[in-house]
């Protein structure tokens, strides 16, 4: 195993992979911006090194600097986290050129399933369905225009390199696809430096529904079942759940043995999620392989009671698999939130300086924290500042414990999402399980409205 | 005189006005960048930028004056 492991993120994840650490006795090494000087996760680990700079591609974004704290520290491996560098192959690849043991997939596979174009024809070819739309990128509006006329509309733009709602939009008609892509490619060369797009059609009334794997490199891949995580605003997820109140026992099962071959076609090795679109006649298609850890794997831990970074720090070390597909079960039901700085209504950004801070209490409570009662949210990075966990034996008990964590969770001093939060797992259509990705437009926003 | 003021929280990212500048109803004045999103703050009349009450890179809170028109 190894002996010292460089965290390169922050926030809340740091803090998540500095404490299985602790628990394995591995030493930890943090990096941390200038505003983040101050945080958390600084603390915990056993060392910490400034990268100097605000904004991510000048500090957490610095490849240079992160391989030279690493030599500096004498680390034998790096954790990515999610986000940042955790899906950069090449990042993957200049560590691994100076003995560094990266924790994740290899880099040629993190590389194929980044792209967008490349993920989806491997997937097919695997045998997963996937969503009707062009087959390759596509450079120009006129070549999506014409594409088209084939996948018929609704349909779903997307930047070939983006991520996390990025250079994203729906459009309707000829018009609308026109505008869209010119602004949304423009926006992904100035982002990812691509500006190629791909089209697909637009499911309706579709449920996020991803499945978590575990793949050890030795011909061992097993899933730890599903995620559902429909409720999402500006195509970021807000609330998830494990298992789907959706899904039926025989779809969960073919989602999971698609999950399973597509990780061993690609020779996937270490944790990743594959993530599908559901109709609601429960048809499933792929959307997106995330290579890495997932913001949400703690609902996942909660229910199947295995640790996930542990097995990741496993993995990477070289151990098999210690758990048989036959030997998972789901055992209840576990809910997780995000807590947003932001305005609960119009979703915009709102950073600012934390006066207080008090947390819910309870053994079926987990959190998963990037602040502190007195810590100022920076402006220059992603708006969550926390998790709320809660695991119970069924559904409508891990609701009612969500309900009254969020009832004494408090923030002060600056806007978070937490009204919102509150009158969601209020609505009778979450607690029926209504929870496609329209959920926030189709109920939320509306009651707000009335 | 007119005060503009900050729609979010966020840090100046770019002011695209000069003091004694002639300006246009929903013209941008300076851009605010906050977690991954950029929100121009346009004034609501016309007039001159008479101050503008923060640099790049300042922080500002909702609600902050950011610049003065007359």
């Amino acid at each position: 195993m190894f002996q010292k492991v460089l965290i390169a993120n922050r926030g809340e994840i740091a803090s998540r992979i500095i404490r299985t650490c602790q628990k394995m006795n591995i030493q930890t090494v943090a990096i941390y911006s200038e505003p983040d000087a101050d945080k958390p996760f600084v603390r915990e680990a056993d060392e910490s090194y400034p990268l100097g700079g605000s904004r991510v591609n000048e500090s957490y974004l610095n490849v240079e600097k992160v391989l030279e704290i690493a030599e500096q520290a004498n680390v034998d491996a790096i954790h990515p986290g999610y986000g940042l560098l955790s899906e950069n192959g090449d990042f993957a690849n200049s560590i691994e050129a100076k003995g560094v043991t990266f924790i994740g997939p290899s880099p040629d596979v993190m590389t194929k399933m980044g792209s967008k174009v490349a993920a989806r024809k491997t997937m097919q070819e695997a045998g997963v369905p996937v969503i009707p739309g062009t087959e390759s990128a596509v450079d120009t509006p006129e070549d999506a225009i014409q594409a088209a006329k084939e996948i018929g509309y609704p349909i779903m733009l997307k930047a070939s390199a983006g991520g996390g709602g990025i250079g994203m939009q729906i459009v309707n008609n000829d018009e609308e696809l026109q505008k869209a892509f010119e602004s949304n490619s423009k926006r992904a060369t100035m982002f990812f430096g691509d500006g190629t797009m791909f089209l697909e059609k637009k499911i309706v009334e579709p449920h996020h529904v991803e499945i978590q794997i575990l793949a050890d490199g030795n011909g061992n891949t097993i899933h730890l079942f599903e995620r559902e995580c429909s409720i999402q605003r500006r195509h970021q997820k807000v609330i998830e759940e494990a298992p789907s109140p959706f899904i039926s026992e025989d779809t969960r099962k073919r989602m999971g043995d698609a999950a399973v071959k597509a990780a061993k076609t690609i020779g996937y090795k270490n944790a990743g999620t594959i993530e599908f679109l559901v109709d609601k006649d429960q048809h499933f298609y792929f959307l997106e392989m995330n290579t890495r850890l997932q913001v949400e794997h703690p609902i996942t831990e909660e229910i199947t009671g295995l640790d996930i970074v542990e097995e990741q720090l496993r993995i990477a070390a070289g151990e098999e698999l210690r758990h048989k597909q036959e030997n998972l079960m789901i055992q209840g039901h576990a809910l997780e939130v995000r807590v947003y700085a932001e305005d609960p209504k119009t979703f915009y950004p709102a950073p600012g300086q934390i006066t207080s801070l008090s947390l819910p209490e309870g053994n079926h409570v987990r959190h998963e924290l990037a602040v502190d009662g007195s810590s100022f949210v920076s402006p220059f990075y992603d708006p969550m500042i926390a998790k709320c966990i809660t695991s119970a034996s069924n559904r409508n008990e891990a609701i009612q414990l969500m309900e009254e964590a969020l009832k004494e969770y408090q923030v002060e001093g600056i806007k978070t999402n937490l009204p919102m939060l509150r009158d969601i797992l209020a609505l009778d259509a979450f607690k029926r399980g209504n929870t496609n990705t329209h959920f926030i437009e189709t109920y939320y926003l509306k009651e707000e409205a009335k | 005189m007119t005060e503009v003021k900050a729609n979010m929280a966020g840090s100046v990212w770019k002011i695209v006005v000069a003091e004694g500048e002639t300006v246009s109803s929903g013209q941008d004045l300076l851009i605010l960048e906050s977690m991954k999103m950029e929100i121009p703050i346009p004034t609501d009349d016309d007039g001159t930028v008479k101050e503008l009450k923060v640099s790049e890179g300042d922080f500002v809170n909702e609600g902050d004056v950011v610049a003065i028109l007359e």
